[in-house]
C-alpha cells in the first residue's frame, strides 16, 4: 500500500514556507489539519483531538521555525511532546505490598478484551519475580471460563480457586482471599466476567466486590483496537468502579491504537502493560513514546526530531 | 436494555436544532458520523455526497436533508434479497474473526435460531487452539439442542472440519456451524490455516450452500476494515455478524466496509443470550447512528 505518512505529509504542507521565519496561526492549522485527519484515522476519540489539537496549535503558532531545518518538523516536535505528555512520560508497573501481605487485583473490562488471558499473563509474570499468585475464577456467567482459567492457570503453574458458577462473584473473590491467606499466596487476582458499561446490575456486582473486598488495584483491560467508543467505556468503569491501571490488548494487530490516547486522557490512569500474542508470555512493558509514533502511523519520528 | 427497539428517538434532537443548512450543520453531521466510527473517508463521502443533493434538488430545509441522509445510508447498506438463502439450502457456514469479538457466542446464537425453524444442525468445533474453547461451544450446543463434533485442545482445526462434514451428511443435516479459533488478520500462519479450513469444505463438502461469515466487534474502529479486507482475501466472505451493539458503540465501520467492500451486515449481536442474534435491519442501525446524547454538547463549544 502507498502510504503516505504524516510526516511526508506535514513536510508538503510546509514545502512552500521555508523562508518565512515564525510560523503563523495560517500554516499551523493547514498543518494540524493532516495530524487531526491521521489521529481520528487513529481512532483517537473526536473530541480528544480536537482538545488536542488546540493545545498543539496555541505552542505552535509563533514558534521561531529559522531554528529547525523545516516548519514540518517544528511542528511534528511539538505534538510529539504533547502526545507522550498525555500518554505519561514513564513506564508503569503493578504495585505490590511487600513480603507476604496480600496485593489483591481485580481484571475489569467489556467482553473478550482479553481479562481471563491476561489475568494468566500477570501471573506468570508475577510469578517469575518471585510472588505466589492464586488466581480467583469469578466470571460465572460466560460458559466454561472457568474452565479457561483453570487450563490458563495450569500452564503458568499457579493455582486457581473457584467454586463453580453457583455462588455470587463478591463470595467468591472473599474465599479466595481467605484461601491465599491460608495457602501463602502473596497475591489474588480476580477475573471478573466481561460487562458492558451501560449494565447497571453487572456494573453494581463489581462495585459490591470491592465494598467487601480490600482491592489494591484495579486494572482495566481494553482492546487496542476499539474506536470511539473508548472513551465512553473508560469514563464509565472509571466513574463507577474506580480505575488504576490500565493494559492494552491485542497490540501485535496492526491498528495505530488511537484507544490508548483516549483513555490515558479520560481517566489519566497509566497504561501498565501491553498484550502482544495469545501465548501467556506476551505481555510487555508499555512505552508511552512508542505508542505516540505507533498512534501518529511516523515509526520514524524520533530520528526525525533528533535531526531538527 | 438488551435490544435495539428504543433507539428511534435521537435522530430527531440533531436535524431540528437547526433552522437552515450551513457549515455548521455539516459540521455537526461530519462530527455524529466520525464519532459512530464511520472514518474519514466514509464520512467525507457521505458529506459530499449530500452536499451535492441538497444542491441539485435546491434543499432549504434541514429536515428534508436528514431524509435524503438517512436513505442513502440505508440503502448503501441493504442486504439484497439472497442474503438469507442458505436458511432454505443444505448449507455451511463458516465463522471468522479476530480473538474475543463473538465467534463462539454468534455461532451457538445461530445454532438456536435455525434450530428454532426445525432445522437440523451439526456445529464444528474448531478452535482447537484457545484454553476451554471446545467447552464452551460444548455448551453453547446444550443450549441450543443441536449436535457438536469436535473440540480437542491441540487438534487439527482442518481434520475436525472433515469430521463434521462426514458426520453432517450421514445425519443428513440441514446447516453446518463452522467456528474458528481467533486469529489476527495479520498473522500470516493462521490465515493460511483458514483457507485451508476453507479448502477442505469446498473439496469435501461441494454441493452445500456456502456462507462465510466475518464476526466483527461493533466496539471496534478503524480497524475492523482491515480485518474484513484481510479475511476477504483468505475467504469468500459472505456476510458480517457485527457484535455488542448493546452497549453504546455504533458500529458505523460496518458503513465503511459496505461503501468499500461491498460486504453486507447480515447479523447483529444484541446481548450474551441465546435470542439475542438479529436479523440486520438497516433502519434501526441508522436510526442509532444517530442517537446522541446531547447533554455533552455544551463542553465543546
Ligand atoms: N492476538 C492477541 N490475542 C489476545 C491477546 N489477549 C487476549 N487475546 C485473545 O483474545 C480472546 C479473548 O480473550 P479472553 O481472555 O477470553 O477475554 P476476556 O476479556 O476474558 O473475555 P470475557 O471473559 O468473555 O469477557 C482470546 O482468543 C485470547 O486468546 C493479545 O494480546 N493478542
Ligand atoms: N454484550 C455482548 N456480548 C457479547 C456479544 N457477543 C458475544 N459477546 C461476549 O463476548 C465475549 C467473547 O465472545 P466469544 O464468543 O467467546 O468470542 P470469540 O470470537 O469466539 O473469541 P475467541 O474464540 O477467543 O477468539 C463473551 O463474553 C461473550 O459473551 C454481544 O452481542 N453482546
Ligand atoms: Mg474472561
Ligand atoms: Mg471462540
Amino acid at each position: 500500500m502507498a502510504f503516505e505518512s504524516l510526516t511526508d505529509k506535514l513536510q508538503n504542507v510546509f514545502k512552500n514556507l521555508r523562508s518565512k521565519g515564525r510560523l503563523t496561526q495560517e500554516d499551523v492549522k493547514a498543518a494540524l489539519k493532516e495530524v487531526k485527519l491521521a489521529l481520528l484515522e487513529a481512532d483517537v476519540s473526536f473530541k480528544v483531538v480536537k482538545q488536542f489539537i488546540k493545545t498543539v496549535e496555541e505552542r505552535a503558532i509563533g514558534q521561531d521555525v529559522l531554528q529547525s531545518l523545516t516548519p514540518g518538523q517544528t511542528v511534528i516536535k511539538i505534538v510529539n511532546e504533547e502526545m507522550v505528555h498525555l500518554m505519561g512520560s514513564d513506564t508503569t508497573e503493578i504495585s505490590l505490598k511487600p513480603g507476604s501481605e496480600i496485593t489483591i487485583i481485580m481484571m475489569i473490562g467489556l467482553q473478550g478484551a482479553g481479562k481471563t488471558t491476561t489475568t494468566a499473563k500477570i501471573a506468570g509474570k508475577l510469578k517469575s519475580k518471585g510472588k505466589k499468585p492464586l488466581l480467583a475464577a469469578c466470571d460465572i456467567y460466560r460458559p466454561a471460563a472457568i474452565k479457561q482459567l483453570q487450563i490458563n492457570g495450569e500452564k503458568q503453574g499457579v493455582d486457581v480457586f473457584s467454586m463453580g458458577e453457583g455462588h455470587k462473584p463478591v463470595n467468591i473473590a472473599k474465599a479466595a482471599v481467605e484461601h491465599a491467606a491460608k495457602n501463602g499466596c502473596n497475591v489474588v487476582i480476580l477475573d471478573t466476567a466481561g460487562r458492558l458499561h451501560v449494565d447497571e446490575d453487572m456494573m453494581n456486582e463489581l462495585v459490591e466486590i470491592k465494598e467487601n473486598v480490600e482491592i489494591h488495584q484495579t486494572i482495566l483491560v481494553v482492546d487496542a483496537m476499539t474506536g470511539q467508543d473508548a472513551v465512553n467505556v473508560a469514563g464509565m468503569f472509571e466513574e463507577k468502579i474506580g480505575v488504576d491501571g490500565v493494559i492494552l490488548t491485542k497490540l501485535d494487530g496492526d491498528t495505530r491504537g488511537g484507544a490508548a490516547l483516549s483513555i490515558r486522557a479520560v481517566t489519566g490512569r497509566p497504561i501498565l502493560y501491553v498484550g502482544m500474542g495469545e501465548k501467556l508470555s506476551d505481555l510487555e512493558q508499555f512505552y508511552p513514546d512508542r505508542m505516540a509514533s505507533r498512534i501518529l502511523g511516523m515509526g520514524d519520528i524520533l530520528t526525525l526530531i533528533e535531526k531538527a | 436494555t438488551k435490544t435495539r427497539n428504543n433507539i428511534v428517538s435521537g435522530i430527531d434532537s440533531i436535524f431540528n436544532g437547526f433552522s437552515s443548512i450551513d457549515d455548521e450543520f455539516y459540521d455537526e453531521i461530519e462530527e455524529i458520523l466520525i464519532m459512530g466510527d464511520l472514518g474519514i473517508n466514509a464520512t467525507t463521502s457521505i458529506i459530499e455526497d449530500l452536499k451535492e443533493k441538497v444542491k441539485a434538488n435546491k434543499i432549504k430545509d434541514p429536515a428534508e436533508c436528514k431524509e435524503l441522509l438517512i436513505e442513502s445510508i440505508k440503502d448503501e447498506m441493504n442486504v439484497g434479497e439472497t442474503a438469507y438463502e442458505f436458511e432454505h439450502r443444505k448449507s455451511v457456514i463458516l465463522v471468522i474473526g479476530v480473538n474475543g469479538v463473538g465467534k463462539t457466542t454468534s455461532v451457538g446464537k445461530l445454532a438456536g435460531k435455525l434450530k428454532d425453524q426445525g432445522k437440523k444442525v451439526v456445529l464444528a468445533a474448531a478452535d482447537t487452539f484457545r484454553a476451554a474453547a471446545g467447552e464452551q461451544l460444548t455448551q453453547w450446543a446444550n443450549r441450543a439442542g443441536v449436535d457438536i463434533i469436535g473440540g480437542q485442545e491441540g487438534a487439527d482445526p482442518a481434520a475436525v472440519v472433515y469430521d463434521a462434514v462426514a458426520a453432517s451428511k450421514a445425519r443428513n443435516a440441514d446447516v453446518l456451524l463452522c467456528d474458528t479459533a481467533g486469529r489476527l488478520h495479520n498473522k500470516k500462519n493462521l490465515m493460511e490455516e483458514l483457507k485451508k479450513i476453507d479448502r477442505v469444505l469446498e473439496r469435501e463438502y461441494p454441493d452445500a450452500y456456502r456462507e462465510t461469515l466475518v464476526v466483527l466487534d461493533g466496539t471496534t474502529g478503524q480497524n475492523a476494515l482491515a480485518q474484513a479486507k484481510q479475511f476477504k482475501e483468505a475467504a469468500n466472505i459472505t456476510g458480517i455478524i457485527l457484535t455488542k451493539l448493546d452497549g453504546t458503540a455504533k458500529g458505523g465501520i460496518a458503513i465503511a466496509i459496505h461503501s468499500e467492500l461491498g460486504i453486507p451486515v447480515k447479523y447483529i449481536g444484541v446481548g450474551e443470550t441465546i435470542d439475542d442474534l438479529q436479523k440486520f435491519n438497516a433502519n434501526d442501525f441508522v436510526n442509532a447512528l444517530f442517537d446522541v446524547k446531547h447533554d455533552e454538547k455544551e463542553d465543546d463549544e
